[in-house]
């Protein structure tokens, strides 16, 4: 994936002389030291981040931590007070007010917390706001507004004026909105804070659904972590105005990087982050078709198992045996495909450990976990689920068992 | 002993000399403005008084049903019917003239002032004194160099009832435009809006509800100078008043006067059902 946005050290001070303020950070003073004695607040310092093409990145910090600051500074509605920003490769900080009002126009939207709707303008108005200012022709500007409003689901409501709708449909209006100047970038302010938790959860599904349509650069900010790690394929996490770790949420809940996020992801449910693929064990053993039940036992008695996969020549899973059936199985000298027990759970790496928890609990046998080739790559114990929910290092509690 | 000590300053006689100065140097551009307002103020009153009597009630009539409820419709209509009865319809129309050429230029100035001092701290700065001046000083004080430049007569009676009834519309204006709320106006920057697309399709409409109130407050202080601008020769109800006052003559004086109410009664209520009609709908077309 290429890189569509790059930020190089970005910082933003708001007061009377910004500029006097980089060379007191660089000193290390504190925010609050600034603040008593300068008067001048530090929104965001020196900031740097990579976003690839396509990929929703999440800014996640709590109130105060300079979040929505940063995201302002994407389309200059902050201009940074020291560093770059590079979209497309070209560095848009010192654009002159045309070139921003290009940039603006067509590669970059933005969705806001509290919707920002011209309450004067019709639904149809809002959402072809930003056509019209391109001097569009109306019957051009409406039609692709109107496209816009089906995608996001309010077909009929074109005529309707804001405060006839509910928070929800509001903020579909503003996402459609966005949508309608097909910008490269999609610039989310905590779009989803306002709506009460169920909507949310609707609008975060929607939000995913449509992204896989349109794949488009998807900022979003949040202070919601279970919302940051649900939809971001990036988390950057900010702490008083610093971006104190960038990563995958996956990433961030196995190695946090100071004890500010560790604090922070305590609350996070773990069972919708973690994918089978990260609580699985890498099977030591696994017993091939043609192999037979003596190789079959070996094996089991090497690596200390009480039961051991098998699987074919593509590696995948035809079964399981046990060392019970199998130590039988060669008394009764049956062959390994008698003795196999074919009622094994198989999932996929990528399903969620929350959706793991039945099928261990029914299984007698461990989850087979396969990938999209269906071949095999890893089991899961009931064990290993269990504490891929509680632990706070899965790897440390993995090896344990292992 | 205690008395003031003998030291005089003759900051009125600089003012005169100030006035004078103004009246010589910038002539031409108060023959301008009397050009103007006189043709405004004549095709208002030619228009006004050309109606026939019973069309002028039914557009009152219609008002006040649209803007508010049909029997406000009803009321104001016998307002006007009684003004007439009076004797006193064609001073009336002279007076709705003389304050509707005053509101129009009010606006005409006063909303691009509020603008400007909306965008510009410093122009505001500036302005604010002056806009507290206009509105404290007695009103009596303008109307002599309102003499000076104009002469006797509507012109003069529509320059100073300007001054005093400038301020709210201006002032309000400011804080209309100021008050939109910021994420509308991220929003309107995020698409890339021009200043002028910005004010013309955004702050203006965010404002108007606002800026209708503005204009409702001039429009009643043009009205209540309407007595105080017949003393420089206006005619309509004010005259009417005045001559009361110099006749004893207490029936005109509370007819002109209560004509004068009625008229208040209805301009007030009309201009704020259209503010409450835009705030509810807050639908502007381009």
């Amino acid at each position: 994936m290429t890189t569509k946005i790059k930020l190089e050290n970005v910082s933003k001070i708001f007061g009377a002389k910004p500029y006097s303020i980089i060379p007191m950070i660089k000193e290390g003073m504190e925010k609050n030291e600034i603040l008593e004695k300068t008067g001048h607040t530090v929104g965001v310092y020196d900031a740097s981040m990579e976003i690839k093409q396509g990929e929703i990145f999440v800014i996640m910090g709590l109130s105060g931590s300079g979040k929505s600051t940063l995201i302002r500074c994407f389309n200059l509605l902050n201009k940074p007070t020291h560093g770059s920003i590079f979209i497309d490769g070209e560095d848009i900080v010192n654009y002159n007010s045309s070139q921003l009002k290009q940039v603006r126009q067509k590669k970059i939207a933005m969705v806001f917390q509290h919707f920002g709707l011209f309450n004067h303008r019709t639904v149809l108005g809002n959402v072809e706001y930003g056509l019209e200012i391109r001097n569009i022709s109306k019957e051009k500007r409406q039609e692709i507004a109107r496209e816009n409003i089906e995608i996001v689901g309010l077909k009929g409501y074109e005529e309707k004026y804001p405060d006839q709708l509910s928070g929800g449909m509001q903020q579909r209006v503003g996402l459609a909105r966005a949508l309608a100047n097909d910008p490269d970038i999609l610039l989310m302010d905590e779009p989803f804070s306002a709506l009460d938790p169920l909507i949310r959860r609707e609008m975060q599904l929607e939000l995913l659904d449509i992204q896989e349509r349109l794949q488009k650069t998807i900022i979003f900010i949040t202070h919601d972590v279970n919302e940051a790690f649900k939809i971001g394929d990036r988390v950057a996490v900010m702490k008083d105005g610093k971006v104190v770790q960038v990563g995958t949420p996956e990433e961030i809940i196995e190695e946090p990087a100071n004890d500010y996020i560790s604090d922070f992801i305590k609350d996070i449910d773990r069972s919708k982050v973690f994918q089978a693929e990260h609580v699985m064990i890498k099977p030591n053993a696994l017993v091939s078709m043609k192999d037979g039940l003596n190789v079959a036992v070996k094996e089991m008695e090497e690596n200390n198992i009480s039961s051991v996969f098998v699987v074919d020549r593509g590696r995948h899973v035809k079964g399981i045996v046990t060392i019970d059936d199998a130590i039988t199985g060669i008394k009764e000298k049956k062959t390994l495909e008698d003795v196999l027990r074919t009622d094994i759970s198989v999932v996929q790496r990528d399903e969620y450990v929350n959706d793991l928890i039945a099928k261990t609990l029914e299984s007698k046998f461990p989850l087979a976990v396969v990938n999209e080739e269906e071949k095999l790559i890893g089991f899961i114990l009931r064990v290993h689920v269990l504490s891929g929910l509680v632990s706070d290092d899965v790897n440390e509690s993995i090896e344990y068992i292992g | 002993m205690g008395s003031f000590p003998d030291i005089t300053t003759k900051l009125g006689d600089y003012v005169e000399q100030f006035v004078d100065f103004l009246d010589l140097s910038l002539e031409g551009f108060f023959d301008f403005i009397y050009i103007v307002s006189s043709q405004i103020i004549n095709s208002i009153e030619t228009a006004l008084v050309w109606m026939p009597w019973w069309s002028f009630i039914l557009v009152i009539f219609l008002l006040g049903w649209y803007f508010k409820s049909i029997f406000s419709g009803v009321l104001y209509s016998i307002f006007i019917f009684l003004i007439g009865t009076f004797g006193l319809w064609e001073d009336m129309m002279t007076t709705i003239a003389v304050v509707l050429t005053a509101v129009i230029i009010s606006l005409l100035i006063g909303i691009p002032l509020g603008v400007w001092m909306a965008f510009s701290k410093g122009f505001s700065t500036v302005m604010r004194p002056i806009l507290d001046a206009m509105q404290t000083m007695p009103s009596f004080v303008y109307l002599i160099p309102a003499i000076f430049f104009f002469g006797l007569g509507n012109i003069s009676a529509i320059a100073a009832t300007l001054i005093y009834a400038l301020p709210p519309v201006i002032r309000l204006t400011e804080l209309a435009i100021r008050g939109v709320d910021k994420e509308v106006i991220e929003s309107a920057q995020s698409f890339g809006s021009s200043k002028w697309q910005m004010l013309r399709k955004i702050q203006l409409p965010q404002a108007l509800p606002t800026i209708m109130a503005g204009v409702n407050q001039t429009t009643m202080m043009a009205l209540a100078m309407v007595v105080i601008a017949s003393m420089v020769g206006a005619q309509g109800l004010g005259e009417q008043v005045l001559v009361s006052i110099n006749r004893i003559d207490i029936s005109l004086g509370f007819e002109a006067g209560i004509s004068i109410v009625f008229l208040a009664i209805i301009i007030d209520r009309v201009t704020n059902g259209i503010a409450d009609k835009l705030q509810k709908h807050r639908r502007v077309s381009e």
